[in-house]
C-alpha cells in the first residue's frame, strides 16, 4: 500500500508575481537506425522480449562494442539542423553505475567530449513569437533495457514481488540534446517548452532520424525547473542576473502536453514551498500523467559519482570536415521555413496553414499539389471526408490514408474530374466516398457509378426553360435584378436532371434567358 | 624432415605439422598421446581447469578426415592446442579464474578461438590462470594454483600460469595467453618457454574476458620461436568486432623466425631494466645472452628510458581503474554465480549483487576494484587516472626515443627466477614488482616476446630475456629470438627443457 502526500501548490499566476522561472531540457531521442548502437541487433518496436540481443549487447564477458557509423552520421545531422560545432575529435565514455537493466553496469555514454556542442534552435510560439533556446550540447549514447515490475501497488520496483527485464531495447542509439538554462520566458515558460520539444519533434522528422513516439518512449524528455526571485520583468538585466535557484528534474514526461503541465506543476510546487521559507531538494521527480502532480523520486546528492572515463573499447570518432559538409549537404528545409514558403506558394491565410499542420497533412497536401491539383482543392479535399475519418479512428491522416491506399494522385486525380465539369462537388464527394471504400481510382469509381455531369446542353435548357415556366414569381425577381433568387431555380433544375447537370452551367443559362 | 621422437608430446609444434601433412601420422594419435599426458601429470601440475577429451578427439578426427579428402589444409591442422580459460568457449566452461563464472558456458567463440578452430587445432582444454588475469603466480586462481614443472613447490608465473606450466610439462605443444602485464612473458621467463605479446591490435580481442581493455592483448605461447611464430600467424590479424584491431596483414613472423637473423641489428639494452633488485643468476645469462648477440653480428648499444621508473605507478592506476569498470558486469543478473544475502527476507537486485561480488571475487580482485573505484572517482580522477594517462605517454615517447637509435630493445623478462608458492602472496607490492620490465611494453602498445636465457647458477631455474620492438614490428622480436635461440640451443647441446625434472609416473618410479 502505498500513500502519496500531494505537495501544496501555489496559484500559477500568483507564483509569476513573485518568481522567475529557469528551465533546462534534456530530450533523449532514439535514432531509427536498422541496428543497435555497437552491435548488429535488430532495434524494431515491440518485438517478443529479449529475441533482439547478443554477446554485445547482453553484456556477455568478453563481448566488444563497435560504432554504428549511421548512427554518428544522425548524431552529426541532429548537431548540424540544431547550428551545432561538430567535434573534430571526440570519444565515448563509460558512464559507471549498477542497474539490472544496463547489461554491463556502465553506459557506454559521451562526457566531456560530445559529437555536437554550442547550437540553439528558434521556436515560434503560439503568437507568431520567436524564441531561441540555446543547445549546450548533442552527445551519442546506448539505451538501457527495460524493467518490468510485477506485483505491487504502483508497477514500480518498490513493493514488486519480482521484476523481469528486457534487453531488446539494450544499446539501441540514442542522442541525448541538452539545453541551455533557459532564461527570459517568464510566465511563458510551460509554453516554451512545449513549443521547444515540438519544434524539436517536427526536427528529428524532418531529419528522418527516429520515429520521435514520444508514447513509444522513442523520444522522452527530462525538465529541469528552479525558481528565483522575481525583481523585474523576465528580460530586465537585473532579472537575468539573479542567481539561479535550486533544480528539480522531473523525469518521464512523454507527451507535448505533460511537458507543459509538467513544468507549470513544478513552477507552481517550487513557488509554494520557496514561499513558505523553504528549500527546494535536489532531486529528481516522477510525472504522473494521470494525476497531473510529480512525485519524489532519487534524491541526487554529492555520492552519486558515475566515474566518467574514456570508452578504451572504442576507437574516437574523427569526422573529417569533407565528411561533415556532405552530412550538411543532406539537411532538411528548416521546418519553420518550409512551412512559411509552402503557405506563401499555397495563398493560405495563417489560420488554414495552421488547420493543415494540425491536421499533420502539410506532406500530403506538397505531394497533391505536386502532382496537379490546386492547393485550395487539395486542402479542401485532404482535410474534409478523409481527415474526419482518420480522426473518428484516432489515426494520422497520413496513417490512415495510406492504410486505405488513398494517395495525393488518387486527390489530384478527382480535382481534375471537378475542373474538367466531368463531376460537379456532390458527385466528386461520391467517388472520395467509393475511392475511400477500395472501389479503385477516381475514374474508376465514377465510371462504375455512372457519376458524370450531363453535357447534353439541350437537356438541360430544357429543363431550365421548364423551371422558368413553373415558377413565373421567382423568374420576375430575377428579372428585376435580384439575382440571389437564381439560387432556387438552380436547385430546380439539378433536381430536373437528377443531380447530373453542372450548377454553374444552368446558372448561366438562367441568367441569361432572364436578363 | 626431423624425425618425430617416440614420445609425441617431446615434439615441436611445426614438426608435428610437417608429420601430420606428410601423413605420417594422425591428428587423433598426437591429440590421445597429449590427452594420455595430461591424464599422467597433470594431477601434480594443475596446468588445466577443464580438459575435453571428447571434443579434442572429434576435431582431431574430422581434421584427420579433411586431410584423407584431400583437402589444404592450414600450416598447423591437426596440432593440439591449450587454451588459456580468459577467451569464450561455445560449448565449453569460461571461468576466467574466478567462482563469479563458476559453471558458466559462453554461447560464442572469442575470434582467437573461431581461428584456432578454422585452422583445424583441436582443443584439449582450459588452462589455469590468476582470477581474472591478475597475478603473477596462478595463486589468485579461485581454484588452486598450477606448479612450475621446474620444481612443483614454485610458480609458474601469471596470470598465464597455466599456459606455461602446459607447455613446460608438455602437455600441449601450443598454448594461447593473454598479457595485460606481462602475463605471456613472464610465465614463459620462469618456465623456460617461449610467449610473444603481439602489438596491441595485432590479435583480436573479442571473447578475451576484459581485464584492462587498453592494456589487454592476445598472443601465441610455444616451445621454440618457429612454434610461436607459427601460432601467432594463425591469431593474428585485423577482426571487424575489435574496434582496437589493426586493419593490417599479420606481420611476416613465420618467416623471420626462419630467417633467425640478427646482422646488421641494432639492438639496445635498457638502461633502467636490469641492475639492481635483480637476481643475479637472472643478471648473468642476460649478459651471456646479448653477447652472443654481438657475436651473432648485431650492433649492441645502451639505451635510456628515463620514464620506465613511473610505468608500474602508471600501471597500477590505468589497469585497476578499467577493470572495475570491466567486472561490473558479474552481478548475477544473467549469468555465472547468484548468490543470495543471508538474512535478508526478499532481496533487492542491489542486494544479490552485493553478495554474489562479495562472495564471487577473490581478494586480488576486490583490492583492485577498490582501487579502480577510487581512482576514477570525482576528485581524484585528475591526480590518478589522468596524471598515469601522461607518464603512459611519456613512456610511448621513451620507446619512440629508443627505436629512433635500435631496431630492437632487450631486457632481463623477470627480475627473478620462479618463487616458492605461497611465498608473495601476502605481499602485493613484491607480486607487482614481478612485472617491472614487462609492463611498459603493454602502457606503449608495443610487441614483446620472451625465451629462455638458461638456468640462474644460484637456483638452477630458468631465466628469460626479453625482446622489444615498435609496434607492427612483431617480425624483429622473430628474428632476433630464433638467432639467439638457435644460438643458445647449440651451447646447451639441446633444448634448455630438456634438463627439466621427470614428472609423472616415470618420476614416482624413478623417486
Ligand atoms: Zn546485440
Amino acid at each position: 500500500m502505498t500513500t502519496v502526500a500531494t505537495d501544496a501548490v501555489m496559484d500559477y499566476d500568483e507564483a509569476m508575481t513573485k518568481f522567475d522561472p529557469v528551465m533546462g531540457l534534456e530530450v533523449h531521442v532514439e535514432l531509427h537506425t536498422a541496428t543497435k548502437m555497437f552491435c548488429g541487433c535488430p532495434t524494431e518496436f515491440g518485438a517478443e522480449p529479449n529475441s533482439q540481443v547478443c554477446p554485445v549487447c547482453l553484456g556477455l564477458p568478453g563481448a566488444l562494442p563497435v560504432v554504428n557509423e549511421k548512427a554518428v552520421e544522425s548524431a552529426i545531422r541532429i548537431g548540424l539542423a540544431l547550428n551545432c560545432e561538430i567535434a573534430e575529435w571526440c570519444r565515448f565514455a563509460r558512464k559507471n553505475y549498477f542497474y539490472p537493466d544496463m547489461p554491463k553496469n556502465f553506459q557506454t555514454s559521451q562526457y566531456d567530449e560530445p559529437i555536437a556542442f554550442e547550437g540553439h534552435l528558434d521556436v515560434e510560439l503560439e503568437d507568431g513569437s520567436v524564441y531561441r533556446v540555446e543547445i549546450e550540447r548533442a552527445h551519442m549514447e546506448e539505451d538501457t533495457g527495460k524493467s518490468l515490475h510485477i506485483g505491487g501497488a504502483t508497477g514500480r520496483i518498490h513493493g514488486a514481488d519480482h521484476s523481469l527485464v528486457d534487453y531488446n531495447r539494450a544499446g539501441i542509439p540514442l542522442i541525448e540534446i541538452v539545453t541551455k538554462p533557459m532564461v527570459g520566458a517568464g510566465e511563458r515558460a510551460p509554453e516554451v517548452a512545449k513549443a521547444y520539444v515540438s519544434a524539436l519533434r517536427e526536427l528529428l522528422r524532418a531529419l528522418d532520424v527516429s520515429d520521435v513516439k514520444m508514447e513509444q518512449g522513442s523520444m522522452r524528455c527530462d525538465a529541469n525547473v528552479s525558481l528565483r526571485p522575481r525583481v523585474g520583468d523576465p528580460l530586465d538585466q537585473a532579472q537575468l542576473a539573479v542567481p539561479l535557484g535550486t533544480r528539480t528534474e522531473t523525469k518521464n514526461v512523454n507527451s507535448l502536453r505533460s511537458v507543459e503541465r509538467a513544468v507549470r506543476y513544478e513552477i507552481s510546487r517550487h513557488a509554494a514551498i520557496l514561499d513558505g521559507g523553504g528549500s527546494i531538494l535536489q532531486e529528481t521527480r516522477h510525472w504522473h500523467e494521470d494525476t497531473g502532480i510529480t512525485t519524489s523520486g532519487r534524491v541526487k546528492s554529492d555520492a552519486e559519482d558515475y566515474r566518467y572515463f574514456p570508452e578504451p573499447d572504442l576507437v574516437p570518432v574523427a569526422p573529417t570536415r569533407e565528411t561533415v559538409e556532405t552530412l550538411r549537404g543532406t539537411l532538411p528545409e528548416p521546418p519553420g521555413l518550409r512551412r512559411k514558403r509552402l503557405q506563401s506558394d499555397w495563398g493560405y491565410s495563417d489560420l488554414e496553414m495552421r488547420d493543415v499542420v494540425n491536421a499533420g497533412a502539410v506532406e500530403l497536401i506538397e505531394e497533391t499539389v505536386a502532382a496537379g491539383a490546386s492547393a485550395g482543392a487539395a486542402k479542401k479535399w485532404w482535410l474534409g471526408e478523409p481527415s474526419r475519418r482518420a480522426n473518428a479512428e484516432g489515426q494520422d491522416i497520413v496513417t490512415y490514408a495510406a492504410g486505405l491506399g488513398l494517395t495525393p494522385a488518387h486527390i489530384a486525380e478527382l480535382d481534375g474530374l471537378v475542373a474538367a465539369g466531368r463531376l460537379n462537388d456532390s458527385m466528386a464527394r461520391q467517388v472520395l466516398d467509393g475511392v475511400l471504400a477500395g472501389e479503385g481510382t477516381p475514374t474508376a469509381v465514377a465510371d462504375a457509378r455512372g457519376l458524370e455531369l450531363v453535357q447534353d446542353d439541350g437537356a438541360l435548357e430544357a429543363a431550365v426553360d421548364k423551371v422558368i415556366e413553373a415558377n413565373p414569381d421567382l423568374a420576375a425577381k430575377i428579372r428585376d435584378g435580384k439575382v440571389a433568387a437564381a439560387g432556387a431555380l438552380i436547385g430546380q433544375v439539378m433536381k430536373e436532371m437528377k443531380g447530373q447537370a453542372d450548377a454553374g452551367k444552368a446558372r448561366e443559362l438562367i441568367l441569361a434567358k432572364l436578363q | 624432415m626431423t624425425d618425430l621422437p617416440t614420445d609425441l608430446t617431446r615434439a615441436t609444434a611445426a614438426d608435428l605439422a610437417g608429420a601430420l601433412a606428410s601423413g605420417a601420422i594422425s591428428s587423433v594419435e598426437v591429440t590421445q598421446a597429449h590427452l594420455d599426458r595430461i591424464a599422467a601429470v597433470d594431477g601434480q601440475v594443475h596446468s588445466y581447469l577443464h580438459v575435453d577429451e571428447a571434443g579434442a578427439l572429434a576435431q582431431a578426427r574430422a581434421i584427420d578426415d579433411r586431410r584423407q579428402a584431400g583437402e589444404t589444409l592450414g600450416a598447423l591442422a591437426g596440432v593440439p592446442i591449450a587454451v588459456k580459460d580468459v577467451m569464450t568457449t561455445k560449448g565449453l566452461p569460461t571461468t576466467c579464474g574466478s567462482r563469479i563464472l563458476e559453471g558458466w558456458i559462453p554461447p560464442y567463440d572469442a575470434t582467437v578461438v573461431s581461428k584456432l578452430r578454422e585452422a583445424g587445432l583441436p582443443i584439449l582444454g582450459k588452462t589455469n590462470m590468476d582470477e581474472f588475469a591478475m597475478g603473477s603466480s596462478t595463486e589468485h586462481s579461485a581454484y588452486g594454483p598450477s606448479h612450475n614443472p621446474w620444481d612443483l613447490a614454485r610458480i609458474p608465473g601469471g596470470s598465464g600460469g597455466g599456459s606455461s606450466s602446459v607447455l613446460a610439462s608438455f602437455q600441449a605443444p601450443l598454448a594461447t595467453g593473454t598479457d595485460t602485464g606481462g602475463s605471456i612473458r613472464q610465465p614463459a621467463a620462469v618456465t623456460a618457454t617461449v610467449g610473444t605479446k603481439p602489438t596491441y591490435g595485432g590479435v583480436s580481442r573479442y571473447g578475451l574476458v576484459a581485464l584492462a581493455s587498453s592494456l589487454d592483448q592476445a598472443g601465441p605461447c610455444g616451445r621454440t620461436v618457429l612454434d610461436t611464430a607459427l601460432l601467432h600467424a594463425v591469431m593474428g590479424g585485423h577482426d571487424p568486432m575489435d574496434s582496437t584491431s589493426i586493419d593490417a596483414p599479420v606481420p611476416p613472423v613465420v618467416e623471420a623466425a626462419r630467417a633467425a637473423s640478427v646482422k646488421g641489428m641494432r639492438i639496445g639494452v635498457v638502461k633502467e631494466l636490469g641492475g639492481e633488485g635483480y637476481q643475479p643468476g637472472v643478471r648473468a645469462r642476460f649478459d651471456e645472452s646479448v653477447a652472443l648477440l654481438e657475436e651473432l653480428g648485431a650492433e649492441v648499444v645502451e639505451v635510456s628510458c628515463p620514464n620506465f621508473e613511473y610505468a608500474l605507478a602508471a600501471y597500477y592506476l590505468i589497469l585497476p581503474s578499467e577493470a572495475s569498470s570491466n567486472l561490473a558486469k558479474f552481478d548475477a543478473m544473467r549469468y555465472g554465480m547468484r548468490v543470495l544475502p543471508e538474512g535478508v527476507d526478499a532481496p533487492s537486485a542491489e542486494q544479490v549483487m552485493a553478495a554474489t561480488r562479495d562472495a564471487g571475487f577473490g581478494p586480488e580482485v576486490k583490492r583492485r576494484i577498490i582501487l579502480g573505484t577510487y581512482a576514477l572517482s570525482s576528485g581524484y580522477y585528475d591526480a590518478y587516472y589522468g596524471s598515469a594517462q601522461k607518464v603512459r605517454a611519456l613512456i610511448a615517447q621513451d620507446f619512440d626515443n629508443a627505436y629512433a637509435q635500435v631496431d630492437v630493445l632487450v631486457s632481463p623478462t623477470a627480475p627473478t627466477t620462479a618463487f616458492k608458492l605461497g611465498d608473495k602472496l601476502e605481499d602485493p607490492m613484491a607480486m607487482y614488482l614481478n612485472d617491472i620490465a614487462t609492463i611498459p611494453a603493454n602502457l606503449a602498445g608495443v610487441p614483446g616476446m620472451s625465451i629462455p636465457s638458461g638456468l640462474a647458477d644460484e637456483d638452477g631455474l630458468p631465466a628469460g630475456i626479453q625482446m622489444l620492438a615498435p609496434a607492427t614490428k612483431d617480425d624483429r622480436l622473430y628474428s632476433v629470438g630464433a638467432a639467439l635461440e638457435a644460438a643458445l640451443v647449440d651451447r646447451w647441446g639441446g633444448p634448455i627443457l630438456d634438463r627439466a625434472p621427470v614428472l609423472g609416473a616415470a618420476a614416482a618410479k624413478g623417486a
